[in-house]
Formats: C-alpha cells, sequence, structure tokens
C-alpha cells in the first residue's frame, strides 16, 4: 500500500447548525490521483476544500475531527502556508487580469522571490508541467484572460504549480470545458500525479474511470448531510463495489 | 398600426427627446458662459487671462493665473488626504469589515455627501481654522490652502469611497478565492489582486472626486482665505506653501458677481471658461492615464517574451 498523504479522521463540518459533512475518515495516498464522487449537494466540492482550509472563508463554518497532511494537523499550520504546500485549481478558470507570466509568477512573487531570471525559470517550468508552453511561449506578455477556456484552465493549473505544492486540489477542472479541452486535462492529471498528489472532485463517471487511481464515493439523503460510502481503488469500485448505493450511483441509477 | 407599436414608438421619442435636451442644457450653459466671456478673452487678450497673475479690476487688471494655481493646489492637497482616506474605507468596507460594523460605517461615510457645503465652511472657520493657525509661521492666519485642502478632502470623500467600493466589491470573488488559495495573505490579496482588477474604477471615482473639488465653491470662500495673491510658501520651508491663503477660480466668481458689470464681469464668465475647460482635461487625462497604463503594461510584457 502506499503512503498517506491526507488523512482525516472522524471529520465533520456544520454551516451553522447544518451538518454537511458527517464522521468522514480517509487515508489519500500520496502521487496518486483520488477521486470524489458522488450526487449533486453531497458536500464533495466542500470536503475538498477541507483540505487547503478554503471553508475559513465562510462565516459560520465548524469543523470537528482531524484532517492530517503528512501526519500534521493542518488546523495547527498557518493557513497561507498550508495553501502553498495544497495548491487549488477551480471548477471556472480564474486567471488573473494580468499577463500570463504575471499569473504564473503569482505565487513566488507573494513569498517573496522577486529575482526575474529565476521567475523566468519557474514560469517556463511551470507552464511546460502544465503542457501549455508551447502554446504560449512567445505570448507570455499576453493577458490570461485571452487564452482559451481549456488553456485558462492549464494556465491556472500552472500557476498552482508554480508554488511548488505537493498536493494539489482540482474541483471539477473540466467541467466548464470542450471535450477536447477536457481530455488535454485528463492527460495533464496523468501526468501530474508522478510527482503530486491530486484529489479531484468529479461530476463526471468517465472521468473518475479514466484519471483516477483511487475514488471516494460520497453520498446523501434526505439529510443532505455527506457521508463517505465507500473509498477503494477505482477498479474495484467501478467493477465490484461493496456497497449497493455506490453500484447504484455509479450504473446510473441515481444522481 | 396597433396600439402597442405606438406606444412603443412614443416611448423610444420621449426617452431619445430625454437624452437629446439633456446634451442641449450642457451646449447651451457652455455657450452662453463662453458668448458672455467674448468680450473679457478680445479686450484683454487670452494669454493675459490666463497667464496674468495680478487681478486688480479697478485697475482692469484680470489675469486669473492666482486663481488657477489656488483651485488647482487646493484639489491637489484634497487628493492628498483624501484619497488615501477613502481607499481605506472602501477596502475596509469591501474587504475587512463585517456585516454589522458595514452597516454602521457605510451610512455615516455616505452621511458626509449629505451636509451642505455651507456647514461644511463653518466646521472649518471654526474648528480648523484655528488649529492651523497654532502653527508658530509668520503670516500665518489659519486661512488657507490647508484648511481648505482639509474640508475637501473630507467632502470628496464619500463620492471617492463609494465609488472605489463599487468597484472593489465588483470584482469577482474567484479572483480572490484563486489568490488566496495560492498562498497569498489576505492583505497580499487585496493589494496584488483585486485592486488592481478594479483599478478603473477606483480612477474612476478619484476623478470624480477631483472634479467635485475643482467645483466646490462655498466652503472654499469661507475658509481659503480669498486674498488674489499667487499662494507661496510663508518661510524657507517649502510645506508652509500650504499655509498661504489663496483663491479658488469659483470663489472668484461668486465673491465678484455680485457688483462686477462690463469687463468685468466677462472676466469672471473667463474664469468660468476656464474652469469648464479643467475640468475637461481633468476627464481627458483620465482617460488617457488609463489608456497608457495599458500600452505601458503592453510594453513591459513584450520585454519579458
Amino acid at each position: 500500500m502506499n503512503d498517506t498523504k491526507l488523512e482525516t479522521i472522524n471529520y465533520s463540518l456544520y454551516y451553522g447548525k447544518f451538518r454537511a459533512l458527517k464522521d468522514i475518515s480517509i487515508k489519500i495516498p500520496e502521487n496518486k490521483v483520488t477521486a470524489l464522487i458522488g450526487p449533486s449537494g453531497c458536500g464533495k466540492s466542500t470536503f475538498l476544500r477541507s483540505f487547503n482550509r478554503m471553508n475559513d472563508l465562510i462565516t459560520g463554518v465548524r469543523t470537528e475531527g482531524r484532517v492530517l497532511i503528512d501526519g500534521e494537523d493542518i488546523f495547527k499550520i498557518d493557513p497561507v502556508a498550508l495553501r502553498q504546500n495544497v495548491g487549488m485549481v477551480f471548477q471556472k478558470p480564474n486567471p488573473f487580469p494580468k499577463s500570463i507570466f504575471d499569473n504564473v509568477a503569482y505565487g513566488p512573487r507573494v513569498t517573496g522571490l522577486n529575482d526575474r531570471q529565476k521567475l523566468e525559470e519557474i514560469v517556463e517550468r511551470s507552464l511546460r508541467s502544465a503542457a501549455l508552453w508551447d502554446e504560449v511561449k512567445d505570448n507570455l506578455g499576453k493577458s490570461g484572460l485571452d487564452l482559451s477556456g481549456g488553456q485558462q484552465q492549464r494556465l491556472c493549473i500552472a500557476r498552482a504549480l508554480a508554488v511548488e505544492p505537493t498536493v494539489i486540489l482540482m474541483d471539477e477542472p473540466a467541467a466548464s470545458l470542450d471535450p477536447i479541452a477536457t481530455l488535454k486535462i485528463e492527460d495533464l492529471i496523468h501526468e501530474l500525479s508522478a510527482n503530486y498528489t491530486i484529489v479531484i472532485v468529479t461530476h463526471n463517471m468517465q472521468q473518475a474511470g479514466r484519471v483516477s487511481d483511487f475514488t471516494a464515493f460520497i453520498y446523501t439523503d434526505e439529510t443532505r448531510t455527506g457521508q463517505l460510502v465507500e473509498f477503494d481503488k477505482t477498479k474495484t469500485i467501478f467493477t465490484n463495489p461493496r456497497d449497493q448505493r455506490t453500484e447504484d450511483y455509479i450504473t446510473g441509477r441515481f444522481g | 398600426m396597433s396600439v402597442r407599436m405606438i406606444a412603443d414608438k412614443t416611448v423610444k421619442i420621449v426617452l431619445f427627446t430625454s437624452a437629446i435636451i439633456s446634451i442641449i442644457v450642457v451646449l447651451a450653459i457652455g455657450f452662453f458662459i463662453f458668448r458672455e466671456s467674448i468680450e473679457a478673452w478680445t479686450k484683454l487678450g487670452v494669454g493675459e487671462i490666463l497667464f496674468g497673475a495680478v487681478w486688480r479690476p479697478g485697475q482692469d487688471q484680470y489675469g486669473i493665473l492666482a486663481m488657477i494655481i489656488g483651485s488647482v493646489s487646493v484639489t491637489f492637497g484634497a487628493i492628498l488626504l483624501g484619497v488615501p482616506l477613502a481607499l481605506g474605507c472602501a477596502i475596509f468596507l469591501a474587504e475587512i469589515a463585517p456585516a454589522g460594523v458595514q452597516a454602521v460605517v457605510r451610512p455615516a461615510v455616505q452621511l458626509l455627501a449629505g451636509i451642505p457645503s455651507v456647514v461644511y465652511g463653518l466646521f472649518g472657520m471654526v474648528i480648523l481654522v484655528p488649529l492651523v493657525r497654532n502653527l508658530n509661521v509668520p503670516g500665518n492666519s489659519g486661512y488657507g490652502l490647508l484648511a481648505a485642502s482639509i474640508v475637501l478632502a473630507v467632502m470628496i470623500l464619500p463620492t471617492i469611497a463609494s465609488i472605489a467600493e463599487d468597484a472593489i466589491r465588483a470584482v469577482p470573488e474567484n479572483y480572490r478565492h484563486g489568490s488566496l488559495a495560492l498562498g497569498a495573505t489576505k492583505w497580499q490579496t487585496i493589494t496584488k489582486v483585486v485592486l488592481p482588477a478594479g483599478k478603473s474604477g477606483i480612477l474612476a471615482g478619484v476623478i470624480l472626486g477631483v472634479g467635485r473639488a475643482l467645483g466646490e465653491t462655498m466652503a472654499m470662500i469661507m475658509v481659503i482665505g480669498n486674498s488674489v495673491i499667487m499662494p507661496k510658501p510663508l518661510s524657507g520651508n517649502p510645506l508652509t506653501y500650504y499655509l498661504s491663503q489663496a483663491r479658488t477660480l469659483t470663489g472668484n466668481i461668486a465673491v465678484e458677481i455680485n457688483y462686477a458689470t462690463g469687463v468685468h464681469e466677462s472676466a469672471l464668465f473667463a474664469t468660468g471658461v476656464v474652469l469648464f475647460g479643467l475640468i475637461m482635461i481633468v476627464n481627458a487625462s483620465a482617460r488617457w492615464i488609463i489608456r497608457g497604463q495599458k500600452f505601458v503594461e503592453k510594453a513591459n510584457e513584450e520585454q519579458v517574451c
């Protein structure tokens, strides 16, 4: 079995009085792709945002249980430092209204790096890793907003890589993209998994099947409280799920 | 033609007419002011009015340079003091203050916009001028550019703050999340992403503030001293420039129009034309700044590649 990178222990999350996640315990392996699947509103995006403490930004959020990264409690880590280690790619591409170069250099710059040459190296390396370099290398000064949707998303991935995280969280990264752009993102996720621990939320079963090594099925009933039903190798989840609800969801009987 | 089509047409005509009327009003005012000023321009000469340092109606000297400098100086002072304050307010309200605090601070700031200009003037005369007078500099009367700049800074605060706040709020939330998720602090997110993304809106607020400042009359008359002199430092310290008395273009018109006749009256209209022109220059330069900035960014970007 692989080393555990991220772990939650009896983790619950409340929005005010409403319990959005209940007693989730999971061990996410290092340098693998783990997909979080489940019906709309089951809390899988909320769960994803728990790993870089983006839920802290929402007033009224309260958590119970523990979330660990490399065995360390993330609530004891400064969120700014945590987020440099745990990058995130959002559902809708959100490049800053800055040049491609400045988008990628943003993360290193906020950590205090100003050396032009080093920044140029980082920008090139990050764009190469995000499979975008060849398309933009002659236009680094162009606004990130002038790129196509798929390119913007890869720019956002490059931007996240530039900070040299060990974990990348992806919240339905291909939901707003066309099929070809989606395929490119999926290929990229596959390549990145050699060096990064990737957790991806997806609505798309085929996508989970194509890109992930492990799959967690989060489910909710009428209480709207998300619970972890099953977590296993993706192959096992898709071919031989233990739980009837997982099977029903995978085969498209609901959700 | 059906009734609906007639109604549709009527609405269109009414709306078009309203738009036309507002344009006509602006043009008519501009034309009227300019027509009344022609006598001064022709009799005295454009250069004599714009660059003449002496305004002495008794001797038919109508140079308004001192008033141009007075207006520009007090506006500059107000911007210097007011913009950081207004931006601070806007950032606080849009990004930091919890809803309960916002509900108190925002109406309080907006209330500043509702205070009549003459009340600001009164406040300036009774509170600020004596305070400024405490500065121990020979020739300092308390009345002058400093007191006027402070009053004006407070007067333009609500305009700039509310437009800047709107501009900051209009910055999409996902920029903030993107920045925070990269490990930027809240303050870095504000200064490096939110403010740059909202800069044209913020600049628009500042420009409206400049326009308001240039046009302010009553409060200026009450605190700036109104001496028709070229403002200059009262001592060797250049900062004492702001202790100098001055007169604004607006004040010049308001103070003298009641008894002015002939060329004198026409020269006051010329003052109005200059004021009009100044405000147009401010708006044009703002547009130029926004465009210029884009150009600079482009140039920098090209160097990178």
